[in-house]
């Protein structure tokens, strides 16, 4: 599949806020967190920030932008509608989330609920976004049990890491927030490599023979190019990535969005001060461009069953 | 609305295509192209038409291919176009209600007045039925010349798909599969009609007749480097000429 940038501009973002988000969330329910306004403007800020604009961004892949709000009519059948109308329904705790605490300086009584209501529809829309890969049988390696797991443990470890770093003005060594840091890391990279040796051995359900209808005439082969040039599908299904770079860019997946991470958070665990916000903040981007790089890989090594009227043999 | 009838189709229409007797020609492509570039889905717009990197919009695209020539190796070639599914993904992953499914007659159509351009439908179809127009920002699609088959100002022989009434040899049928004394059902039973990636349980509508088992070589008069003893005339010209 052609990677589409603003999907994965979307996806990323958005994973990075919502993780960010739930965890505000459900850690100042349960008093985990500072109650200082700066921290939850800036905590706040920086998820509300990333949503709206990965939000923001998935328009632009769109044909007819203007159009947008109709996607949010068909939510009964649709995962896509339902990540929008979950990620628009999610404004309405998350607003009254901010104000509790930025306004109100209260997380008492029924308050904690708007932050946990917060947290749940987080989860919900980052669970849709994965669902509407998953929900794609024409796609196996996307057609896959192991998708929505790695894009919501991967959203949890981004959110994380970024938590970590706003949190260092204001608590030096937070260990609630180190621990979930190293554990959704920790998570994320061994569900991320239970799904490549997945794809990576699974054999293809259809072949050019059934997708033909020729099975008993054995296999089956192009025998002319079937158009002059390149057409939409196979600008858009067509898109392969040279299995040598796809190597190296699993191994880049590996070092920058899990080891590094790891080794930096439990670098931080050990400092203090400038040099523990440092480790903290290059967790973060570290992370973030390590997950830039598997969405990428996402798309770049799924595979579509359009091809195989294309002289692809099993998909 | 892209959730999928509740009820079966009263009708299902739909097309037979026989691999047998199709000759590769694109006379169905270039008409499909022809009619529904000014019809239901129009425009169906090229970009480049005339350079160098030409692209454009086709609903019915035709391929050939060879198959295994040790199991008698055949030219096939292979007419692909929407397929009219049942279970059809591309309606329920529809965020917007542009794509749906008809429930007289089972018809898949996206309204050009509410698609939005997500392309997520063209991912969803296994058989690569839909493409997208760079140009109007929307997805199309076969309509099955849902403005032929009604159409009442048309004659009635001429109320078929373009790519129905196109063909040269006969190889694309229109009909109702529900109805078990239609042409096309017929066909599909006698020849036994196949439909394409069943593992997916998409339940398409089209079928496709597999290619009759034809001649291979040495089935019929043998070459040999001359006549035998006894062909006569021939026999004797070749004695003459070994001589």
């Amino acid at each position: 599949m052609q990677p589409a940038y603003s999907v994965i501009f979307l996806t990323t973002a958005t994973g990075a806020g919502y993780g960010l988000l739930a965890l505000l969330g459900i850690l100042r329910a349960m008093g985990g967190l500072p109650d200082d306004r700066a921290f939850g403007l800036f905590g706040l800020g920086l998820a509300m920030a990333l949503i709206s604009a990965g939000l923001l961004a998935s328009a632009a892949h769109l044909g007819r932008p203007e159009r947008a709000w109709r996607a949010f009519s068909q939510w009964r059948s649709s995962w896509l509608s339902r990540e929008g109308v979950l990620a628009v329904v999610g404004y309405g705790p998350a607003a009254l989330f901010a104000f509790a605490w930025l306004v109100l300086q209260r997380n008492d009584g029924l308050w904690p609920l708007a932050g946990l209501a917060a947290t749940v529809l987080s989860i919900a829309t980052v669970y849709s976004t994965a669902m509407i890969y998953r929900s794609l049988a024409a796609i196996p390696r996307w057609h896959h049990p192991l998708v929505t797991p790695v894009y919501l443990v991967l959203a949890l470890a981004t959110g994380a890491l970024w938590l970590n770093v706003v949190l260092i003005p204001f608590v030096d060594g937070h260990a609630l927030s180190q621990a979930i840091c190293l554990a959704a890391v920790a998570a994320a990279w061994l569900l991320k490599i239970a799904y490549w040796r997945a794809i990576d051995g699974a054999t293809g359900q259809s072949s050019a023979a059934t997708a033909i209808g020729l099975g008993h005439l054995g296999s089956v082969r192009p025998l002319d190019p079937h158009h002059v040039r390149d057409n939409y599908l196979l600008k858009e299904m067509g898109f392969a990535i040279a299995r040598k770079h796809a190597a190296r860019l699993r191994r880049l997946t590996h070092l920058t969005a899990f080891l590094v991470p790891l080794v930096l958070v439990l670098l931080q665990t050990v400092t203090s001060g400038p040099l523990s916000l440092a480790a903290a903040s290059l967790a973060a981007v570290s992370v973030s461009f390590g997950v830039v790089i598997e969405r990428w890989l996402f798309f770049a090594e799924a595979q579509h069953k359009v091809m195989l009227y294309y002289g692809a043999e099993t998909i | 609305m892209t959730s999928l009838p509740k009820e079966a189709p009263l009708k299902r229409l739909g097309l037979v295509i026989d691999l047998d007797t199709c000759v590769g020609c694109h006379a169905c492509a270039v008409s499909c192209k022809e009619w529904n570039t000014t019809g239901y889905h129009a425009p169906l717009p090229d970009s480049d038409p005339y350079g160098k990197d030409v692209d454009g919009v086709w609903l019915n695209r035709v391929h050939g291919y060879e198959t295994d020539p040790e199991l008698g190796g055949r030219t096939v070639y292979f007419p692909r176009s929407c397929l009219h599914c049942e279970d059809a993904p591309c309606v329920t992953v529809c965020p917007t209600g542009a794509s749906y499914k008809r429930t007289e007659d089972g018809i898949v159509l996206v309204d050009q007045d509410i698609c939005i351009g997500c392309k997520l439908c063209s991912w969803a179809c296994p058989y690569g039925a839909r493409e997208f127009d760079t140009d109007g920002g929307v997805m199309k699609k076969c309509t099955l010349c849902i403005d032929r088959i009604y159409n009442e100002n048309l004659e009635e022989v001429d109320r078929q798909p373009a790519c129905v009434s196109a063909c040269p040899t006969k190889a694309r049928h229109f009909g109702d599969f529900n109805d078990p004394a239609s042409a096309v059902s017929q066909l599909t039973a006698e020849r036994g009609g196949v439909e394409l990636m069943p593992e997916l349980g998409l339940k398409p509508t089209n079928r496709y007749l597999p290619p009759r088992p034809g001649a291979t070589m040495g089935d019929g008069a043998s070459l040999q480097d001359a006549p035998g003893a006894d062909d006569g005339f021939l026999s004797w010209i070749d004695r003459v000429l070994s001589r």
